[in-house]
C-alpha cells in the first residue's frame, strides 16, 4: 500500500467513500466544510466540492432541538459538548482531473481514491494552475450531480476567478467555453452567466 | 495570424463557402464585394464576399435575447453563441508558382480565411506594364487594379450602369487606356459630345477629353460644324452624308423610330431596285399623281405604305447633315485616319436625336466594317499586314442591338462575329435588358456600374458563374464611382473604384513628357481665361 498524502497544508477531511467519478469525505472538524465549488485534492486526484451536509453520526438517531433555554447558538454547543462528537460534516466532490506525474490531466483518473486518503483544500496558486485549462467544465456538465449543474458551474467559476489576477478575463474565457458546451441550450447558459458576477 | 477573419465551416463548389468569423472580427467590417484568401491545405483560394449574416447556435436566443447592455454577457456571447458569418464565392486557386487557375475544388474544413493581400491581388491582375492599364482600385484597397487591354480589345465589351453612375467617365478612362496600351484604334460615335473635346462633370468644372489629352493621336470630326465651332472644338473634318449613301438596311433599323410599317420597310428594297443609288431622292421627288400611280402599280406598293415611307424619309431629309450628294467621302476620310493609327471621335453636335444617331452610326459602321472585311480577307489570302484592330464605341446601344433590329444592324453582326475581321464593339448602355441576349452573351468583358432594375441586372449577369452572388454585389455598388468588372479580360470579377478623372490623372498620362515650361504655359493660359 502506498501512502501518497504528504502535503504541507493542513488536511481538512478524509475519504470515506470513493468511486471513479466522485468521492465522499468526512471533515475532521464539525462544520469544517470547504465552500461549494472549491477545488480539493486527494492524492493525485482533483475534485470539485459539489454537495455538503452535516448530520447525526448514527443514521437512525436524529438530532433534537436543544436551544430553547439558551441565549445563543454557541451556548447550545457549550452546554452539550458531546454534540461535537455526535454530529459530523460530510461533503461530496466530483472528480475533475488528476495528475499523471507532472502532467495535469483534466479527465477521469485510471483508479479512484483510496478510503482514508487525506483531503486538502487547494491553495490559490494551485487553483490558478489548474484553471488554466477549462476542459474540466465538460466533466461537470456531463456528471451526475447532487446539485444542479448550472448552480455548481457558476459556483466553481466564481471561486476560481478569485485566484486569477484578471478575474474578468478568466470569466469571459470560461463563459466562451460554456457557450460552446451549451451551444444548444441557451437558457442554461444564460442562467450560469447570470450567476457569474 | 493576426489578420485571420475566421474559418471555413461548410462549402460546396456550387453554392460557395461558409465562413464563421472569429469573435474579435466585427461583422460590420465585412463588405460585400471584397476579396478574401482561404488558406487550403494545398491551394490558396481567392473568393469574393457575397453575403454577410448573423448566426446563433440556439434558436431560443432569438426568442429571449440576453441583456445586451451587460458588457460581460455581450463579450461572452460574441463569437460563441452569436457569431458572424460570411459567404464567399471562390473564383481562383493559386498553388505555388503556377498561374492562378479557375476554381475546380473547394477548401478543406476549418481552413483559415483572411483578407486578400495586395500581393495576391497583384499576382492575379498583374502589375502596371505596357499592356496593363490602371483602371482604379479594388474596393477598400490601395492596390492598382490593372486591366490587360490587349486582351480587352480582343472581344466586344460592354459598359453598363444607370444614368449618372459614371459610365461616361469610365468609358473615357478605358478609351485612354486603349489609346495608350493597345494597338487598337477607336471609332467613337459620340452622341453627347463628351469624348472628343471637353466633357461635363456633375460636380466642378468641365473635364478634358481625348483630343485635349492626346492631340497627336485623336481626330475629332463633327456632323455639326457650327456647334463644334461654338464650343471651341478644334475639329479635323466635317462629316456630311449623302442620300445616295443610305441603303434600305439603314431605314430598316429606324423602323420604330420613324414609325414605319413593315410594308414600308419592305418597299424600300423595291424602290432601291427601281431607282438605284438615288432612290431616296427619287422617291421623295415623285409627287406628280400620275407618276405616283405608275410607281405604285409597277412596284406593287400600296399608297398608304408609300405615304408612310415618304413621311419617314422626309424626317431623314430634314436632318441638316444630309445632303443630296456628300462632297467628301466620310468613310474614306475616317478610314484614312484609322489607318494612320489615329482614333476618331464623331461628334453629333446638336443632332442628338436618336434617328440621327442610329442612322449615321449604323451607316458609317457598316461601310467601314465591309472595308475591314475585304481588307482582312485580302490580308489572309496574300499574307499581307492586317488593318489596325478597330474598336467601335456606341452609346444607347439598345437602340442598335435590341432583339427586333439586332439581326439587321451591322453592330449585331460585329458583336456576333467577334474578332474575325479585326473589328469589335465597345457598347455603352443604361438598359442592358434591351439588348438581344445573344449579343450580350458574346461580349467578352463587361463593366457595370450600379443597376437597380431586376431585368437589367439579370441580362448583364446572364451566363456568369455565381450569378446570384454577383447580383448581390452589383445591386449594392455605390451610386457613383464604383463598378464591377468581369469577363474575358479579368481573371476574376472584381468590384472597384475607377481612378479619379482629374488633373492628377491627366498628368499621370502625359507623365514625363511634360516639361515645367509647358505646365507654366498652361497655367498662364488658364489664368488668362479666369
Amino acid at each position: 500500500m502506498r501512502f501518497i498524502n504528504s502535503q504541507p497544508h493542513n488536511k481538512i477531511a478524509e475519504v470515506i467513500e470513493a468511486s471513479t467519478t466522485q468521492f465522499a469525505a468526512q471533515c475532521y472538524e464539525l462544520y469544517g466544510l470547504p465552500p461549494l465549488g472549491s477545488l480539493v485534492k486527494t492524492g493525485d486526484i482533483y475534485g470539485i466540492v459539489a454537495e455538503a451536509k452535516t448530520e447525526s453520526l448514527e443514521p437512525g438517531r436524529k438530532p433534537i432541538a436543544r436551544g430553547k433555554d439558551e441565549t445563543s447558538e454557541e451556548a447550545v454547543y457549550e452546554s452539550s459538548p458531546q454534540l461535537l462528537k455526535l454530529l459530523r460534516s460530510e461533503f461530496t466532490a466530483v472528480v475533475v482531473g488528476h495528475k499523471d506525474g507532472e502532467k495535469l490531466c483534466q479527465y477521469l483518473p485510471p483508479r479512484p481514491a483510496h478510503i482514508h486518503n487525506f483531503i486538502y483544500l487547494c491553495q490559490p496558486d494551485e487553483v490558478e494552475e489548474f484553471s488554466k485549462s477549462l476542459d474540466f467544465l465538460n466533466i461537470l456538465t456531463g456528471a451526475p450531480l447532487p446539485v444542479s449543474a448550472e448552480e455548481l458551474i457558476a459556483a466553481v467559476l466564481r471561486r476560481m476567478s478569485l485566484a486569477h489576477e484578471d478575474s474578468r478575463a478568466f470569466l469571459v474565457a470560461a463563459g466562451k467555453e460554456l457557450a460552446a458546451l451549451f451551444s444548444s441550450d441557451f437558457i442554461a447558459l444564460k442562467n450560469i452567466l447570470g450567476r457569474l458576477q | 495570424m493576426n489578420d485571420r477573419l475566421g474559418i471555413v465551416v461548410a462549402a460546396s463548389l456550387e453554392k460557395g463557402v461558409e465562413v464563421r468569423l472569429d469573435s474579435q472580427v466585427s461583422v460590420e467590417d465585412m463588405v460585400v464585394g471584397r476579396y478574401v484568401t482561404i488558406e487550403g491545405r494545398k491551394h490558396r483560394f481567392l473568393g469574393m464576399i457575397t453575403d454577410v449574416s448573423l448566426g446563433v447556435t440556439d434558436e431560443r436566443l432569438k426568442i429571449s435575447p440576453p441583456d445586451a447592455a451587460d458588457p460581460f454577457i455581450a463579450e461572452v456571447l460574441t463569437g460563441t453563441s452569436t457569431f458572424g458569418q460570411i459567404h464567399v464565392f471562390p473564383r481562383l486557386t493559386i498553388s505555388g508558382v503556377e498561374e492562378p487557375q479557375t476554381v475546380k475544388t473547394i477548401p478543406a474544413h476549418f481552413s483559415a480565411v483572411k483578407l486578400t493581400s495586395e500581393e495576391d491581388m497583384e499576382l492575379v491582375f498583374g502589375p502596371e506594364d505596357p499592356q496593363r492599364f490602371n483602371i482604379g482600385n479594388p474596393l477598400d484597397m490601395e492596390l492598382k487594379l490593372c486591366l490587360n487591354l490587349e486582351e480587352f480589345v480582343k472581344r466586344s465589351n460592354g459598359i453598363f450602369g444607370k444614368s449618372g453612375t459614371g459610365k461616361t467617365f469610365l468609358t473615357r478612362i478605358l478609351l485612354i487606356g486603349m489609346l495608350q496600351k493597345s494597338k487598337a484604334v477607336n471609332l467613337i460615335f459620340d452622341m453627347h459630345n463628351e469624348y472628343g473635346w471637353q466633357g461635363t462633370s456633375e460636380s466642378g468644372p468641365p473635364v478634358k477629353a481625348l483630343k485635349q489629352l492626346f492631340p497627336a493621336s485623336v481626330a475629332v470630326c463633327t456632323l455639326d460644324e457650327e456647334n463644334s465651332r461654338r464650343r471651341g472644338v478644334s475639329t479635323d473634318f466635317v462629316v456630311k452624308i449623302g442620300y445616295d449613301e443610305i441603303e434600305p438596311e439603314d431605314i430598316a433599323i429606324l423602323r420604330s423610330t420613324l414609325n414605319l410599317t413593315d410594308l414600308a420597310v419592305e418597299a424600300t428594297y423595291q424602290l432601291r431596285r427601281r431607282f438605284g443609288k438615288s432612290w431616296i431622292q427619287n422617291t421623295l421627288d415623285t409627287e406628280d399623281p400620275d407618276e405616283v400611280k405608275q410607281l405604285l402599280e409597277e412596284s406593287k406598293i400600296h399608297e398608304s405604305t408609300l405615304q408612310s415611307l415618304k413621311r419617314g424619309l422626309g424626317t431623314i431629309r430634314r436632318l441638316p447633315f444630309i445632303e443630296p450628294h456628300a462632297p467628301v467621302d466620310a468613310v474614306k476620310n475616317i478610314l484614312d485616319h484609322l489607318d494612320r493609327g489615329m482614333n476618331v471621335v464623331l461628334e453629333f453636335g446638336r443632332y442628338r436625336d436618336i434617328t440621327a444617331y442610329v442612322l449615321v452610326a449604323n451607316m458609317l459602321a457598316r461601310r467601314i466594317y465591309s472595308q475591314y472585311q475585304s481588307r482582312m480577307e485580302k490580308a489572309m489570302a496574300e499574307g499581307s499586314a492586317a488593318p489596325n484592330p478597330l474598336v467601335i464605341t456606341i452609346e444607347e446601344a439598345h437602340k442598335f442591338l435590341n432583339p427586333e433590329v439586332a439581326s439587321q444592324t451591322i453592330f449585331g453582326t460585329i458583336a456576333r462575329e467577334m474578332r474575325k475581321y479585326n473589328v469589335s464593339l465597345l457598347v455603352i448602355d443604361q438598359r442592358p435588358s434591351g439588348i438581344e441576349s445573344e449579343v450580350m452573351s458574346q461580349m467578352g468583358t463587361k463593366i457595370t456600374c450600379l443597376l437597380d432594375n431586376e431585368r437589367d441586372i439579370d441580362s448583364v449577369l446572364a451566363g456568369v458563374s455565381g450569378k446570384s452572388e454577383l447580383k448581390s454585389v452589383l445591386s449594392r455598388l455605390a451610386p457613383k464611382q464604383q463598378a464591377l468588372i468581369f469577363g474575358h479580360a479579368v481573371p476574376m470579377p472584381v468590384a472597384f473604384q475607377p481612378v479619379a478623372y482629374d488633373t492628377k490623372f491627366y498628368s499621370s498620362l502625359t507623365g514625363s513628357k511634360r516639361t515645367a515650361a509647358g505646365e507654366q504655359a498652361e497655367k498662364d493660359i488658364e489664368e488668362l481665361w479666369e
